[in-house]
Order: structure tokens, then C-alpha cells, then sequence
């Protein structure tokens, strides 16, 4: 059952020097029981993806084109009270920077109150979803009396998880994390990971997009992976399959570049790639990774490439499997 | 070969107070012990509230310590003339985009530098000595030097600091958290050059970083703090291979890795719901080894092999559990 179908979808924000093409042509579906980990790095437009999936654009930002069907109809074109019921059951964001995402003068269980209250809660689903809270709040490692404070009064860490609860506590459909583990240490970071998927797994949440810099959490959520570059999403594929054979020369470079631990300089120097991520104000011509590309040709800085499939369900924007289109 | 010994620190003690009538104090570090030897790259690694920052607030003598000592080349910090001191210790700080004035170009910082510690050059060796630095760096002078802050990335950036520091020419680089903010695919680069600068130039750099597996990398030791103490600490390839402190090994079993998955759970238990025990010890609310001695006394940190020291009661027990992760 496909919960979204992304089609072409363009967004750009407008400043006085010009628009800068954040979102730029993405395309996916989700199905669901999937997780969609999408992976850049900083200015590739991941988290403005992440926004304009769930519907929250603000000026500058500007959707140019595309459609987003959830269940078959285009969230961008519904009427109020069906973006509402959207927006409470249907697709539901954890912001990045969730941890400065409260209000600080409401105490946390007054804030999840007044979610409830927004959408119409009975007084029985009141009570059940305040209990519900209370055991949720204890499997993402918050202190028993975290709900009862101000949020002022908690740390970066636990405000960030108090977010991801309130935004996963209406079970939505769809839920979209954009970094929800930024601020956490190691171990805080793998209980909230473990929690999401607990989510999925007991059908609380359908399917889940994960949006992060870092691919090796990808490995731990995704059950399918979206490389962004410079606007645009360059390689797709079953998680396994890109980690274990990435096509695109960005996968391929981001991948040797990160070092493992115990992986030492004096046994086994790694290099990064050279070069820096592109300006979205001005994007380079063609395609947007060639003048960091070490396998660059002559037609890469002047055509665009086409996403081409490579066999599977694997899709790759580069000149180099255009032989393999089929 | 006999390698001068930089940093001895010894019993290093920082205690916050806050609170209304500063009746609550905070052990930032407690008896914080190591050394930094010339040449080496020694990598501290902690989560956030672990001490590292102000430890190396400590070195940079920019916080004075509660008690402990701690000596450079012998000689007690308070002791050093602070322009001598910043001479041989210079750092670079985790957020390049604050470390520059964005009215100025980039280039003044540099020259400022130069200005300061070469008082005796002329203006064009100052700048050749810039010129030299960013080259080392990788980043071309003429492409640099008219730059304004904005127009760099965070990478280029945190490359002119450490030319900076360069030009000063100091015998110790403290580096805090100084690639969290750089994009992963342009750190490594970044690391490269720092151990760079140690084979070349013979420097010392003290890492400060989050991130075990950057810690590794470049590293000669490491040392693992955890709520201002010290867990662990010794030759990377021994801490590595066998963590002996239960604290080091919940840490690797929880970095995500592309080259295996998490097995089983972890319970919501492993994560700190008060601040650590001044009796005990400060890992023990979250330890699953932990028994009744743990929460009375504290372990000193104890020689486990030749350079590896871990400060666990059951450090030769824990080994074991690290099989199979």
C-alpha cells in the first residue's frame, strides 16, 4: 500500500540574491512498513525536504512544483480541516532542533494536553494518550518526573526526546525525523532508535522517512536509502544493496571517508573527498557533483544526468551506468 | 629515543558552584590524571557533560583548577608568562564560523598572530610565514588571504585556524571538537592534516572529540572521560581491541556502524537519570556489573597492561563481556 507518492517536487527559497534551489526534481514512493533514510550533508536540501513533506513551508521557501499524494490526494491542494486530520494522524514531523522546539513557560504535560485538546481528543483518549505518554516517556530514557517539568528546566538531551514524543503520540501514519538524534550522546541515540522502531513494529507508525548526515544510522533504521546532493537525490536503492555496492562517486566517496573505530591513520589512511558541497544560489552546470567527481568526463559539466535504474529497484543520477539504462 | 614529557597532570580537580546560595557543586573534573608526552596525538573522548571542554579550558590556562597540579615542561601552568605559555599552546575551537570577526577579512587574524609572536620580522617575512601556513593547510594564499569569513566553508575556515596557529609556531595544539561542525565527507581531510602537522613539525595535539572512531584514527592514546573522571586510558590499539572499563564497551557497542547492526536491546536503565555518585563510583547507576562496593568506593584508575589503565573494581571481569560485540 503506498502511504506517499512524491512526484517532481521543486522548492525553492527566494532571497534577494536570487532563488536558492534547495529542493530540486525529487521523486519517491513510500510504501508501507518502509523506512526512507535520506542521507546529505549540510546545505544538500535533506531538511527542507523533510518540511515540505510535511507540509510546513514558509516564506522564503517557495514549493515551485510538484505533488505530494498522501493516500491519493495532493497535500497541497486540501482543504483546512483535511490538513488538520493530516497533520494529527496522517504525516507528523520531528523538527530538527527539536530539543528548542517547547514552549519554555508550559509544563511538559500541559503541552501535550493542549495536542490533544487542538484535535479533539475525548476525555477518554485524553487520559488513555496521557498514560501512554507516561510509559513511552520511560522507554526513551526520560526521568519519570520529566512531564511534570518545565522544559526550561531539562537538559538539550531530554527536551529533544520530550519532542520526539509528542510528535510520535498520535501514532501518525507517516512519521518524517529529520536529525532526531543530533543532540544525544551514543547510547541515548540507540534508545531512541530502538524506540522508533519499536513504533513500527507494533504498527503504532507505518513507515517512517529518516533524514540524516550520517549513513551509519542509516544502516540501523532505513530499510531504503536516498543519497541528496546539491538539491537533487542522486542514488536509491535497498539500504544493503548501497551500503554494500554504492554506485554513484558521492556514495562512493562518502563511504570511504568514514573512518571506523579502530581504523588507524598509520595502518590505513583514508581520504575524503576534495573540493566543497555546491552553492544552491548557483549551482554548478551539469551534473552537480563533477568538480568534485574523481571519474568526471567531458559531458558531466554540461548535461545533466537522467536517473537511470541499475538493475532492481536501484536508481543512479550519473553518466556512468547510461549504458546500463534498460 | 627519549621523548620530552609536555603535560603531567596530576589530580586535576575543577569544581563548578551554582545555585542559589552556590551550595551545589559541580565536579566538572576529579582527580584527573595523565600525560601528554611531545610528538603524540592523544585523543579525549567524552559525551557531552563529560569534562573534556574543561579540561582543556585547564591546559589552555584559561579556567584555574580547584586543586591538582598541573606541570608543562615541568613547570607549574601558573607559573608560565602567559605570552610564553600561548607560544608553545595554541588551540582551535569547535565552531569555526564564531572563531572570525565577519567585519574583517580572514587574512587579519593571521597577520595579527605573525605580528604578535615575530615582533623582530618585517612585514614581508610576516607574510611569508602566513603564506607558508595556509600552504601547508592546502589552501592557496592568493585565493585565501582577501577572503571575508562568509565567503569560506566551515572547512576552509577551521584550515585557517590551524595555519594560525601554525604561524605561531607552538609546540601543543588543543583541539576542540574541531570537525563536529564539518561536513563527513570533508573531515577525514581534516584529520589528515592534523597528522600531518604531528609527523612533520613534531607537534603534540590534545583531540577533543565525541566520536570514538575519529578518536581512533589519528590517535597514539586516548583518554575516556565520563562525568569528569577519567575510565580509561592507555595505547589506542589496547583500549581498542580490549576495553577493559564496562563504560568503554557500552560506548563502542552503541557507536552505529555501515559494517554490522546492533544485536539485542538496551534498556532505558543504561541511561544516567542523576548526576554521579561523589562516594562511588560515577558509572555505577548505569553499570551492569555494578554491586555495593561500586556504590561506596571509588576505584583509582589501575594498571590493567603495559600503558592501558582503566578505573573499574571489576576491570579483569568486564574484559570478557566484550566478546562477541
Amino acid at each position: 500500500m503506498k502511504l506517499l507518492e512524491v512526484k517532481d517536487l521543486r522548492a525553492y527559497y527566494f532571497t534577494p540574491q536570487g532563488p536558492v534551489r534547495a529542493v530540486d526534481g525529487i521523486s519517491f514512493d513510500l510504501e508501507e512498513g518502509q523506512v526512507l533514510g535520506i542521507v546529505g550533508e549540510s546545505g544538500s536540501g535533506k531538511s527542507t525536504l523533510g518540511s515540505v513533506l510535511a507540509n510546513v513551508i514558509r516564506p522564503p521557501l517557495r514549493l515551485i512544483s510538484g505533488q505530494v499524494l498522501y493516500r491519493g490526494s495532493n497535500i497541497y491542494s486540501m482543504d483546512p480541516e483535511k490538513l488538520r486530520q493530516l497533520r494529527a494522524r496522517g504525516i507528523s514531523i520531528i523538527p530538527q532542533y527539536a530539543m528548542n522546539a517547547l514552549n519554555p513557560t508550559s509544563r511538559v504535560r500541559d503541552i501535550i494536553r493542549d495536542l490533544l485538546l487542538s484535535h479533539d481528543a475525548s476525555s477518554d483518549e485524553l487520559n488513555y494518550r496521557l498514560k501512554l505518554a507516561r510509559e513511552r516517556a520511560l522507554q526513551l530514557g526520560l526521568p519519570p518526573w520529566a512531564l511534570d517539568r518545565y522544559a526550561i528546566e531539562l537538559s538539550g538531551g531530554m527536551r529533544q526526546r520530550v519532542t520526539i514524543l509528542i510528535s510520535t503520540l498520535l501514532d501518525p501514519e507517516v512519521l518524517i525525523a529529520d536529525e532526531p538524534t543530533s543532540a544525544l550522546d551514543v547510547v541515548v541515540q540507540r534508545l531512541v532508535i530502538q524506540y522508533l522502531k519499536d513504533l513500527l513494529d507494533n504498527g503504532a507508525v507505518k513507515s517512517m522517512i529518516f533524514i540524516t548526515h550520517d549513513i551509519a544510522l542509516v544502516n540501523e533504521v532505513a530499510t531504503d536509502l536516498l543519497v541528496m546532493y546539491g538539491g537533487q537525490a542522486v542514488e536509491y536503492g535497498p539500504v544493503d544493496e548501497v551500503l554494500r555496492d554504492p554506485k554513484h562517486p558521492y556514495t562512493k566517496g562518502l563511504m570511504v571517508s568514514i573512518p571506523e573505530p579502530g581504523v588507524r591513520i598509520v595502518k590505513r589512511p583514508l581520504t575524503g573527498l576534495k573540493g566543497e558541497p555546491p552553492s544552491l544560489l548557483s549551482p554548478p552546470s551539469g551534473c552537480r557533483f563533477h568538480p568534485r567527481c574523481p571519474l568526471a568526463m567531458p559531458i558531466c559539466s554540461s548535461e545533466e544526468p537522467p536517473m537511470v535504474s541499475v538493475g532492481g529497484r536501484r536508481l543512479v543520477k550519473c553518466w556512468l551506468y547510461r549504458g546500463e539504462r534498460g | 629515543m627519549s621523548r620530552e614529557v609536555l603535560y603531567e597532570v596530576d589530580r586535576l580537580t575543577k569544581v563548578f558552584s551554582t545555585g542559589f546560595f552556590r551550595t551545589t557543586r559541580i565536579y566538572a573534573l576529579n582527580n584527573v590524571s595523565f600525560n601528554v608526552m611531545e610528538g603524540e596525538i592523544l585523543s579525549i573522548v567524552g559525551e557531552s557533560g563529560s569534562g573534556k571542554s574543561t579540561l582543556l579550558k585547564v591546559l589552555l590556562k584559561a579556567l584555574k583548577p580547584t586543586s591538582g597540579r598541573v606541570l608543562y615542561r615541568g613547570v607549574p601552568l601558573e607559573r608560565w608568562d602567559n605570552r610564553k605559555y600561548w607560544k608553545e599552546v595554541q588551540a582551535v575551537l569547535q565552531d569555526p564560523y564564531s572563531s572570525f570577526n565577519p567585519f574583517y577579512r580572514v587574512s587579519r587574524p593571521l597577520l595579527m598572530a605573525a605580528k604578535t609572536y615575530m615582533p623582530e620580522a618585517s612585514e614581508a617575512d610576516r607574510l611569508k610565514a602566513v603564506r607558508e601556513a595556509l600552504e601547508f593547510v592546502g589552501l592557496n594564499p592568493d585565493e585565501i588571504l582577501g577572503k571575508y569569513p562568509h565567503q569560506l566553508s566551515g572547512g576552509q575556515l577551521q584550515r585557517v585556524m590551524i595555519a594560525r596557529a601554525l604561524v605561531i609556531g607552538p609546540k601543543v595544539l588543543l583541539a576542540d571538537e574541531i570537525v563536529s561542525m564539518i561536513d563527513a565527507s570533508l573531515r577525514v581531510n581534516i584529520l589528515n592534516l592534523l597528522y600531518k602537522l604531528k609527523k612533520e613539525t613534531g607537534m603534540s595535539v590534545l583531540f577533543v572529540t565525541h566520536d570514538l572512531s575519529l578518536a581512533s584514527y589519528i590517535a597514539d592514546r586516548i583518554l575516556i572521560l565520563y562525568k569528569g573522571e577519567v575510565m580509561e586510558y592507555g595505547d589506542v590499539e589496547a583500549v581498542y581491541s580490549r576495553p577493559f572499563h564496562p563504560y568503554t564497551q557500552l560506548l563502542m557497542k552503541s557507536i552505529p556502524l555501515v559494517s554490522r547492526r546492533w544485536t539485542g536491546r538496551i534498556t532505558s536503565t543504561t541511561i544516567e537519570f542523576k548526576t554521579g555518585y561523589i562516594g562511588g563510583c560515577v558509572f555505577a547507576d548505569r553499570c551492569p556489573l555494578a554491586t555495593d562496593l561500586c556504590r561506596t568506593t571509588k576505584p583509582g584508575l589501575a594498571q590493567a597492561e603495559p600503558d592501558h589503565y582503566a578505573a573499574c573494581h571489576y576491570a579483569s571481569k568486564s574484559a570478557g563481556l566484550w566478546k562477541g560485540v
